[in-house]
């Protein structure tokens, strides 16, 4: 009893051992990269995090920053044509040789993607830091001399100023390709970039996972389903009997479709952004965009939905009549009210999940900015950082959950309130009088 | 701030991936998972109800087996009761019987003693004068024997009868 009972603690140490070892492997591979990058022109932070936050044209490949999995772009350039390319045209790799150590090194670069020839010819380039959409995709066009007369005097302002560096410094509606100045232009942007293929792959995990259960219902009537289908089941049910009947009632049917598709959708979202390497990395729920339109969805339901009741409190709500009739102050707040709502909740799911990717990603460059303190800095502060990265990845699984949650309870409540009737909400001191 | 800024086209692809999701769930993927959830949790509510009503059903047979048996119990200690009086009835009923014709035997017993005793006196009497009569005549023939014995008797005898 005794021996195997230790075999066992014996076991699971071992296991943790080697499930930080491989942490700690993890961890290093992209450090070789980033002391590589430190050594040529220091540690950007800032960049770095942004590039994890943002979204991009192509997703890398795991554990290699240069090469990125293609993805279509698709864009309508300025003469209003619609063009679609592979986003593997606008960049390449470039192995340089470094000179001191006489290793090759792979240089990803932006290069011009050129459509058609001649004068007709649109070109195409990801923003530098020079252009004012940096990582957006740009179209180009060559000079014209009154504009090359612009640029020329901006150009000298700037060098009178004395901080002028044609490769990062912005001038504003144009972009320094290759020692050139080039007017750019942002053409409408429909590509499938990596947040919008992860999007596509969260919404197919959520139309697998629910037709999963849909199947299993199906094959195997009434039985409890166990294992992961079991664990669908307790969130399932935490949410629709819990959550959406609990609020609603007898209108739960109506709303439970939406609420059930934005709860699912959210978490599978939150939670793929988790996973580091190809199908997830894609920080979806902490992009403002993805929980803007949610936010709509939901406003849009409530607006649409709302009953007469409900207009009626907004417009001419139960206040002493000098806060409404000759100044609407209390129309004002409510309406305004009506649009901070799905505004928190847009606000709220963003803010949580980009902060909890910042903060692992904070974590993780730790790393790299002690690396400049020699071995023993470095050596301990990715004992420390590995273990908070752990802590707040763990910490993010259970904040993706209850934002998910968070947002679908608001949007429930939400919901319910513009559902409520006369007789649900009058003041019980007023029905005495 | 970029960050802060909603991408057109991710706002565009979010709003069709999420309707498309939505329309596609709503239509053939929630409603399964309801109405299965809903079925389940009416089969399990049946469940516990007919489990209760079983129960009840159960506890009542038992009760009313009970009371079947406590009433045979009782009418079986009454027929007891019953039979032990009935018993003790037809006990005394015999002795009573047996009694009246012990009586009326002894009184036939006593009649026929009583006979038998009156024949018996009779008959003793008979006897106890024939026998006196008999002693007298043997004493009397043997008293007169000689003369004035007979004499003296004679005229004792009438001395007697002069005295009445």
């Amino acid at each position: 009893m005794s021996i195997s009972d230790s075999n066992i603690r014996h076991r699971s140490s071992l296991r943790f051992l080697f499930a930080a070892f491989c942490l700690l492997l993890a961890a290093a591979i992209p450090s070789k990269m980033a002391a590589s990058e430190s050594e040529e022109e220091g540690l950007d932070v800032k960049t770095i995090i942004f590039e994890h936050l943002g979204d991009g044209y192509g997703w890398e490949v795991p554990f290699s920053h240069n090469y990125r999995i293609p993805l279509p772009v698709i864009i309508c350039a300025e003469d209003g044509s619609w063009h679609c390319f592979s986003s593997g045209d606008l960049a390449e790799v470039h192995s340089v040789a470094d000179p001191e150590s006489g290793k090759t090194k792979a240089h990803r670069v932006a290069v011009v993607k050129t459509i058609g020839d001649g004068s007709t010819a649109s070109q195409f380039i990801i923003g530098n830091e020079s252009s004012a959409h940096k990582d957006k995709l740009v179209q180009i066009f060559p000079l014209t001399p009154e504009e090359q007369a612009q640029v020329d005097a901006k150009v000298a302002e700037l060098s009178a100023a004395g901080n002028y560096n044609p490769a990062k410094t912005s001038i504003d509606g144009f972009i320094y390709v290759d020692g050139k100045y080039y007017r750019e232009y942002r053409p409408f942007d429909l590509s499938i970039t990596k947040n919008v293929a992860a999007l596509f792959i969260a919404a197919f995990l959520v139309m697998f996972i629910v037709f999963g259960m849909g199947r299993y219902y199906r094959k195997n009537g009434l039985k409890a389903p166990t294992g992961a289908k079991g664990f669908f089941e307790v969130i399932f049910n935490f949410i629709y009997n819990d959550t959406i009947k609990a609020t609603l009632g007898e209108k739960a049917p109506k709303f439970a479709p939406y609420l059930l598709t934005a709860f699912f959708f959210i978490l599978v979202m939150n939670l793929v952004g988790l996973i580091v390497i190809f199908p997830g990395g894609a920080n979806l729920t902490g992009n403002i965009a993805v929980t803007l339109v949610l936010a709509l969805c939901t406003f849009i339901v409530t607006n649409v939905f709302g009953s007469k009741h409900y207009w009626k409190d907004i417009f001419w709500p139960d206040v002493p009549i000098w806060l409404k009739c000759p100044l609407p102050i209390m129309q004002l707040i409510e309406v305004f009210g009506m649009f901070t709502k799905p505004a928190a909740l847009c606000v709220r799911l963003f803010a949580n999940m980009m902060g909890g990717h910042m903060i692992v990603i904070t974590l993780t460059l730790l790393i790299f900015i002690f690396t400049a303190f020699g071995v023993a800095a470095t050596s301990a502060s990715v004992v420390l950082s590995v273990a908070f990265s752990i802590f707040m990845l763990l910490l993010d699984t259970l904040v993706s959950f209850i934002q998910a949650y968070v947002f679908t309870l608001l949007s429930t409540i939400f919901i319910g309130l513009a559902q409520a009737h006369e007789e649900h909400n009058e003041h019980p001191a007023v029905e005495q009088q | 701030m970029e960050l802060f800024t909603p991408e057109t086209g991710l706002v565009i692809w979010m709003f069709i991936a999420f309707i498309l999701l939505f329309l596609v769930l709503a239509k053939w993927g929630w409603p399964v998972i309801i109405s299965m959830m809903a079925k389940r949790a009416a089969t399990i509510d049946q469940g516990v109800e007919d489990a209760r009503k079983a129960k009840e059903q159960l506890d009542n047979a038992r009760a009313e087996a009970q009371k079947y048996v406590a009433e045979a119990q009782a009418r079986q200690a009454e027929i007891l009761r019953e039979a032990n009086k009935l018993k003790s009835d037809i006990i005394e009923q015999a002795r009573a019987e047996a009694q009246e014709a012990a009586k009326k035997e002894m009184d036939a017993a006593k009649l026929a003693i009583d006979q038998a005793r009156k024949e018996a006196e009779l008959q003793f009497r008979n006897e106890v004068g024939r026998f006196s009569i008999d002693i007298a005549e043997k004493m009397m023939r043997s008293r007169m024997s000689d003369d004035k014995a007979q004499t003296e008797l004679v005229n004792k005898l009438l001395d007697e009868i002069e005295k009445n």
